[in-house]
């Protein structure tokens, strides 16, 4: 049993914390004030390896494994999660061609996902009235001969207006139930896919966050992801890890907001003294460092059974469900210890706050996960 | 022991519900968006009576009670929570001080026409190096024969850009620390006053705030209000009855992303059936009314003591204390509900929990109202 990474696992999460604190956080301010897409910092996390971290090196990943993914995932969110879901995403698809893409799609979608210079990937499951039900969907594909004619509507696509790659779920047999599902890989481009608009978020402003519609798109037969009917099982599976992505990102948060606030209450003074010498402010610094603590040590040990081969569903549920909800606190508490300041733009707390909100929202509500965990523990 | 509302209370409560749903409801997504002050809504706000509800008619008030001023700082928070803080700084932080330590001159010129709404005040106690400190402000004024000089810099003051006169809190003695505080009337076309550009606010937008600035600024005596050396007091009794008002506004504020959720999980369905149908939800649901009745009796107590001439600060701090933290509990699970409909500006919810941040903070922190009820209750 070890805690710390090892030597080529802290070598990934040196070059991620470089890369976020020299180039990601000094943006990030005001890639939100302008909900500015950073195109270029997604091309330099393709150049470093961040793009498809745990994705075979043959085919253009950097094959470092779980591990270093959430190291990396966690260093970016802590200098701008909008940036850290868009390289999450890109990360989620990658995986997902690597375990169940055929050789041919696998030699084509991934190096350019990797390089990121063709924009990154995104996952294209949720629809305006199928959310935390994704066996609901209504989207379609029907086979005709050489190809599918893809139908449907999908809501809350990230990067969905300049994905290089879809994956995208639609039903491929009536009646069937999730065994009716299938994904589908769609190029980016694709005629017959129009990008609805784009959300306005309160928080992650500078992620894209757009509706697709699919009208007779038709893609070709090689297009299907795996086998027919597979599809939620890939989705279920696909998200298993994006939980861990999430973990990774409420741990970046919860620490950004930590740093910031033990830096001003060592300098803000109340009634003669710093305000971190008052109980008050102590216990709450207290507390941020005791959940950021436990919320990666979460995160670490699901990407750890994951890197591992084991079952690791559970572990991702709880590390996302605990470290979501933890950040909620922390962002909330760096307000409150910055006074009025932290409620101005003035300081990064504000945006931390309005960009964590939505962590206990994507990729599987705290509502989910809290139903994934205890049908786990009640089985058998 | 009763807890029915008065004809007069209940006529407030439909009037200001009705001004809400026509004139501040529709709007208060634009303003939020385009940090725009709503002139025309203060201005009907004025001739409903609602920015002087408690001074007497002689005064240019509405001459109700402090329930009633409660009831209606609800009601019009629930519309637009910007514009109930625009409200209650007129009414708590500036007319009642003026009222209750005004001369009959000072009142003629500084009370009836904020009352009747002709005219808007501010409260400007807060600097830079001091917030929850208080007693730590630097603005000062100089007596020089029978006018005072002023220097100093306010900060985040709500009204202020607006305000026609600033309740100006400065030293005057600084060897009797809080002793040496003295409250002045700065009307804004006063020589050598400036303001800040306003403040750039994750929430209550539609209200504005900024710096204040003093430069030699000369005020005759009958520009002071209350004794030399009285002007903690003034701050203090004053904020007691600020505290009532903003406990109200969170009121608003929680009622309104409530109604919101109760009324979305009726409407969405997962697995199924309507979200309502769900425990989950259903327990979420509870929790929120359950808090919302216990703030708002919490407040009326205070309220009624008020009205009837007691002491009232502990209970005015309990309101204010639990008040603000249920109404970003109730926002925040507001959200939850709606999913990633939630996060969205087209839905309300996320500007009812970016507006009910700020309760926790102003007028007295969390930790300043924690410390004010254990003095009460640990006092012999």
């Amino acid at each position: 049993m070890r805690f710390e990474p090892t030597e080529s696992q802290d070598a990934i999460r040196r070059l991620a914390r470089r890369f976020a604190q020299e180039h990601v956080a000094p943006a990030a301010a005001e890639n939100d004030r302008l909900a500015r897409f950073p195109t270029e910092l997604v091309r330099e996390a393709g150049e470093l390896g961040l793009l498809a971290v745990n994705v075979p090196a043959e085919y253009g990943g950097s094959e470092a494994g779980a591990v270093s993914t959430a190291l990396a995932m966690i260093e970016l969110s802590a200098a701008d999660c909008a940036v850290a879901v868009t390289v999450g995403v890109t990360n989620m698809v990658a995986e997902t061609i690597a375990r169940f893409g055929s050789e041919a799609q696998k030699r084509h979608y991934l190096p350019r996902l990797a390089a990121g210079e063709h924009g990154p990937g995104a996952f294209a499951l949720s629809e305006p009235h199928a959310g935390s039900d994704p066996a609901a969907l209504l989207a379609r594909a029907e086979h005709r001969g050489d190809h599918w004619l893809l139908n449907g509507a999908k809501q809350w696509i990230t990067s969905g207006d300049r994905a290089s790659v879809f994956v995208v779920w639609a039903r491929t047999e009536a009646g069937a139930g999730t065994r009716g599902i299938s994904a589908f890989l769609v190029e980016g481009g694709t005629s017959g896919v129009t990008v609805g608009r784009h959300e306005e978020k309160m928080g992650l402003r500078a992620s894209t966050t757009v509706s697709l519609a699919f009208e007779d798109c038709a893609i070709p037969a090689d297009a299907l992801l795996g086998q027919a009917g597979d599809g939620f099982r890939i989705a279920m599976m696909a998200l298993d890890g994006g939980r861990i992505n999430i973990g990774a990102q409420a741990t970046g948060t919860i620490r950004a907001a930590l740093e910031a606030s033990v830096r001003y209450a060592k300098d803000r003074k109340t009634f003669g003294v710093p305000i971190a010498e008052h109980q008050a402010i102590r216990f709450m610094l207290a507390d941020m460092r005791t959940e950021l603590d436990a919320t990666e040590l979460l995160t670490f040990r699901a990407a750890a059974l994951k890197e591992a081969g084991a079952a690791f569903g559970r572990e991702a549920s709880m590390a996302k469900l605990f470290g979501s909800e933890a950040a909620q606190r922390a962002v909330s508490k760096a307000v409150q210890i910055h006074g009025g300041y932290g409620y101005t733009s003035e300081f990064p707390v504000e945006r931390y706050f309005r960009d964590a909100r939505v962590q206990t929202i994507y990729e599987g509500t705290s509502e989910i996960q809290r139903l994934v965990i205890a049908r786990d523990l009640l089985r058998g | 022991m009763d807890v029915q509302l008065t004809e007069e209370q209940r006529q407030v409560r439909e009037l200001c519900r009705e001004f809400a749903d026509g004139e501040l409801r529709p709007n208060a997504r634009k303003w939020d968006e385009e940090h725009h002050f709503p002139r025309e809504a203060v201005a009907k706000l004025a001739e409903l009576g609602l920015l002087g509800v408690a001074v007497p008619p002689e005064w240019g008030g509405a001459g109700m009670d402090h329930v009633s001023y409660a009831i209606a700082m609800e009601e019009i928070s629930r519309g637009c929570a910007g514009t109930g803080v625009i409200m209650s700084v007129n009414n708590s932080l500036y007319c009642d001080p003026v009222l209750r330590y005004g001369s009959d001159e000072q009142k003629k010129d500084f009370l009836a026409p904020f009352a009747r709404g002709e005219k808007l005040g501010c409260f400007a106690l807060t600097e830079p190096m001091s917030g929850s400190d208080a007693a730590e402000m630097q603005t000062t004024a100089v007596r020089r024969g029978n006018e005072y000089v002023l220097n100093g810099t306010k900060n985040f003051i709500t009204n202020g850009p607006q305000a026609d006169v600033a309740l100006v809190f400065t030293m005057t003695d600084r060897a009797k620390a809080h002793r040496g505080i003295t409250a002045f009337l700065v009307p804004s076309n006063t020589k050598g006053f400036s303001r800040g550009k306003p403040d750039d606010k994750v929430g209550i937008r539609a209200s504005s705030s900024c710096s204040l600035f003093f430069e030699d600024c000369v005020l005759p005596e009958r520009c002071r209000l209350g004794a030399e050396g009285e002007g903690f007091k003034v701050a203090m009794s004053t904020l007691d009855g600020g505290r009532i008002g903003i406990a109200a506004q969170a009121l608003g504020i929680a009622r309104a992303a409530f109604e919101a959720a109760r009324d979305y999980s009726k409407d969405r369905k997962a697995f199924g059936k309507p979200i309502a149908q769900f425990q989950a939800i259903q327990f979420m649901l509870a929790d929120m009314a359950t808090e919302l009745d216990a703030a708002r009796l919490l407040v009326w107590r205070a309220a009624a003591l008020q009205d009837e001439g007691k002491r009232f600060s502990a209970e005015a701090a309990m309101a204010k204390l639990y008040a603000s933290e249920m109404s970003e509990r109730v926002a925040s699970k507001a959200i939850q509900v709606h999913g990633g409909y939630g996060y969205i500006k087209e839905y309300d919810v996320e500007r009812h929990w970016r507006d009910s941040r700020i309760t926790e903070i102003y007028e007295g922190t969390s930790e300043i109202q924690r410390l004010v009820i254990s003095a009460a209750l640990l006092k012999d």
